[in-house]
């Protein structure tokens, strides 16, 4: 399958990652690859997710989630978050997930804060 | 009692379709919009475990058998992979054999979370039985 499950946004040092609708190990086989690689080739501070199409979630969402978290942590960046759904939200505060990024109303805040 | 059952091909894209039928069948019990996703949640988590652990990315059949008694609804999803070594350290929280870096470890912990009662089955080389109960609409 060639259908992109994730599509990537750069402005200026963040990297907006918009999520698919379904949340899930097989919507996420692609991301490290591409992340890693948009990562390597581009000064990036911060990772923003836009969870705004996702409906359903669940622990391969923080898998990826994290390792994300732990790779911007490393250079000093940071991880935020937007357009969280209630069904999210609960498997995020579940995951622990929920304190070590910060949850924004839009993107523009996301960006921004 | 009301009973079904189904075999999966061990693809990733059947985590999708499993979980979608388990809430299916279970909106017969009238749930809330947060039962239906516990129970989802904990399908997906569940056949998941069967696609990456289990059977490695490999071929083989997962079943998922549930049933409907009363308020409780049982759900089992076996497969006949390798097998877990230790059940109770593949339970513990952030507890993985991934070496990608990529999962969580947190699959049996969100099952846990969701469901009332979850029980792990497995021999090595034999495969993985995980029974999930829970009552709706308490």
């Amino acid at each position: 399958m060639t259908e992109q499950t994730f599509t990537y946004e750069a402005r200026g040092q963040v990297l907006v990652i918009h999520l698919p609708k379904e949340l899930d190990h097989h919507n996420s086989r692609n991301l490290k690859y591409e992340t890693d690689l948009l990562l390597s080739e581009n000064y990036i501070n911060k990772v923003v997710f836009d969870f705004s199409r996702t409906e359903f979630m669940d622990s391969s969402g923080i898998g990826i989630l994290l390792n994300r978290y732990k790779q911007m942590a490393r250079s000093g960046g940071s991880v935020a978050l937007y357009g969280v759904n209630a069904q999210v939200g609960r498997v995020l505060t579940i995951g622990g997930i929920g304190k070590l990024m910060e949850h924004f109303d839009s993107k523009e805040a996301a960006i921004a804060g | 009692m009301e009973r079904f059952r189904m075999e999966l091909e061990s693809r990733s894209k059947n985590e999708e379709f499993a979980r979608v039928v388990a809430a299916v069948f279970i909106s017969r019990l009238d749930p809330t919009l947060e039962e239906l996703e516990d129970v989802k949640t904990s399908v997906s988590e569940a056949v998941t475990n069967a696609v990456i652990h289990g059977y490695q990315g490999e071929a083989g059949t997962i079943q998922v058998e549930m049933e409907i008694e009363g308020s409780q609804v049982l759900i089992q999803v076996r497969d006949t992979g390798v097998g877990i070594r230790d059940v109770k350290r593949a339970m513990e929280p952030m507890y993985t054999t991934d070496k990608t870096g990529e999962r969580s470890g947190m699959g049996f912990s969100f099952m846990e979370a969701f469901m009332d009662d979850v029980q792990v089955l497995s021999e090595l080389g034999k495969g993985t039985t995980v029974i999930m109960k829970k009552t709706i609409g308490r």
